[in-house]
């Protein structure tokens, strides 16, 4: 059951997109994410769902992958499907018992669904084509400009990289400790939503007691490799563009500009 | 000088009540001298809790002695600015393999000592892929750390280490969660270290196997060393051992036993070829001085009882 948890699933192939650099990808998506919310017609919309396409070619990614994680949030799409459609005020279409379909309604909907069902295939496709390593690499030289503000940038990105070194051995804990408690009679499968909750108690107890444990090991096992912060850190993997990562920020402003121009002023 | 040099080194762990004033003080380690060559492959014994842990702390600038001083490399570690170049210096492989690899891909956790020093992308590449040859884990520069084996993981910690050039390498108990295969890799990893690169190694454990090997012994308890020498000369005090509830090796307790029982067996036997060699230098004796006859007594004796090839009849009776 904690075997299914998957964060920042990356699927192994090489591709363009693979190979592009981590802070290219990041941009993409950020820049991917503003448009669909610039974007206020149809045609905009086709080319957003276009430009997608291209890039889930280019990834080899298969297409099936990315569609079994648009399960997990099926439901909330249809809750705003369901409350854009019933709860936009306007001309009425249909009439269902106390509920009223509206014009506006429809197209609100739609356009939500639209824009969720883009942004999620759009994001999930950066961690299908990125490592964690080079997420939190590209994050951290991304935001490398926030330090004059005092954002500990570098510690930021050594806290993520970590914890996500530690979601498996934290999860293999947690098996340990549930098959011991299960074996001295503990139910951690009966009962209402409420009772199981409660029976989790004393599975996160020793958890988080072994979470600190391991911790401090951790800090004093950095500290004896001479960690210091990232003062005077030199980098084993630096991020370094090629050509081809310039050719995609050319692609990226195209697009950008493109779908302003035909998203905005375009009618419908 | 040594690369380590103690003296009279102490130290207090001071146990807070819930208001945060000291409530007791435990002496954890208690006037320690001690001095290592470069070169050496040093082993601190001792049971739980006699101080060997703390001991080891010190030498990496971890903890600061409370009373005393200890020297790593000609530098006070008790002095703030020498605290970078003892860690670089003596570095460190602590018990739980988990808990000390920082990297998400094997080859990125051994970079991860020289990023933080500073050294240049292309050297650390270097002595990256060198460390990791050096314990034999190359082929695994790929892997996630995750998915190896306790040992491996031990031996990658160990690359870790050694990326960072040091003089001498602390193993604290780097073999007690591992099982008996994982246990000797590690071990033969750090023989190596220190056989080939001329490492110092200092090996803290309770496994009195581990130790045959090391060129000094110090054997510890409540905070004092109580013995020190050669493996064989510390072996030889099988009595005070045992008293100490540290196990000696059982091919030694085997040696003391047939000793005891009159055999006339040198003090302190390692290994089992040795006491084989042992026993047949006896026999080869008692044949020379009784010939033939002295020879089927000595069978008769069951001194041939330690034998271990089934094929070693007695010499005489050909």
């Amino acid at each position: 059951m904690l075997r299914d948890i998957t964060l920042g699933q990356y699927y192994q192939t090489d591709s363009l997109l693979h190979r592009l650099d981590s802070r290219v990808k990041l941009t993409a998506t950020l820049l991917f994410i503003i448009s669909l919310f610039l974007v206020n017609n149809l045609w905009g919309y086709v080319m957003a769902a276009a430009f997608l396409a291209v890039c889930i070619r280019l990834s080899h990614v298969p297409f099936r992958y990315m569609v079994k994680g648009m399960r997990t949030i099926l439901f909330l799409l249809l809750f705003a499907l369901v409350f854009n459609l019933f709860l936009t005020p306007g001309t009425p279409v249909v009439r269902l018992w106390k509920l009223t379909v509206t014009k506006e309604g429809i197209r609100m909907a739609a356009q939500i669904a639209v824009r969720l069902v883009l942004l999620i295939i759009g994001s999930s496709l950066m961690t299908l084509t990125t490592t964690p390593n080079h997420l939190t690499d590209g994050l951290e030289s991304l935001m490398k400009p926030l330090k004059k503000l005092r954002v500990p940038v570098h510690e930021v990105a050594m806290m993520m990289s970590i914890a996500l070194r530690f979601i498996p051995i934290l999860m293999e804990e947690t098996d340990k400790i549930m098959k011991a408690q299960i074996a001295r009679g503990a139910d951690f499968e009966s009962g209402n939503l409420i009772q199981r909750a409660k029976a989790m108690v004393p599975l996160l107890v020793p958890l988080f007691i072994a979470a600190f444990r391991r911790a401090n090991d951790l800090a004093l096992a950095m500290e004896a490799r001479c960690y210091r912060g990232g003062e005077g850190r030199t980098k084993m993997k630096p991020l370094v563009y090629q050509r081809r990562d310039y050719m995609a920020y050319a692609v990226l402003l195209l697009y950008f500009a493109a779908v302003i121009v035909i998203g905005r002023i375009l009618p419908i | 000088m040594g690369i380590i040099e103690s003296s009279h080194l102490s130290y207090d762990y001071v146990k807070l009540n819930e208001e945060g004033n000291a409530e007791g003080v435990t002496r954890a380690v208690d006037d320690v001298s001690l001095s290592v060559e470069p070169g050496q492959f040093i082993a601190i014994l001792g049971h739980n809790g006699s101080g060997k842990s703390t001991l080891a702390r010190h030498i990496n600038a971890l903890l600061v002695p409370t009373e005393g001083s200890i020297f790593v490399d000609g530098k006070d570690t008790a002095k703030e600015e020498n605290v970078w170049d003892v860690r670089q210096s003596a570095g460190m492989v602590f018990q739980n393999p988990d808990n000390q690899i920082i990297g998400q891909v094997v080859e990125e956790d051994v970079g991860f000592g020289p990023e933080n020093m500073g050294v240049p992308t292309k050297e650390i590449w270097e002595r990256v892929e060198e460390s990791l040859r050096a314990v034999g884990m190359y082929a695994y520069r790929k892997h996630s750390p995750n998915k190896l084996s306790g040992g491996q993981k031990q031996r990658v910690s160990i690359a870790g280490v050694l990326a960072m050039h040091p003089k001498c390498i602390v193993l604290d108990e780097p073999t007690a969660m591992l099982d008996p295969d994982g246990r000797k890799s590690v071990i033969r990893a750090a023989r190596a270290l220190n056989d080939v690169e001329r490492v110092t190694v200092i090996l803290i454990t309770h496994y009195m196997e581990e130790v045959i090997y090391a060129d000094r012994v110090f054997v510890m308890d409540k905070g004092r060393i109580v013995m020190q020498g050669t493996p064989r000369e510390v072996f030889s005090h099988v009595e005070q051992l045992k008293a100490l509830r540290l196990d000696v090796p059982q091919v030694t307790l085997l040696a003391y036993a047939l000793q005891k029982s009159g055999l006339p067996l040198p003090d302190g036997i390692l290994t089992a070829e040795e006491l084989e060699l042992e026993l047949k230098k006896l026999r080869d004796r008692k044949n020379a001085a009784g010939g033939a006859a002295g020879a089927k007594e000595a069978g008769a004796d069951g001194w041939n009882v330690g034998e271990e090839e089934p094929d070693a009849v007695d010499g005489g009776t050909a």
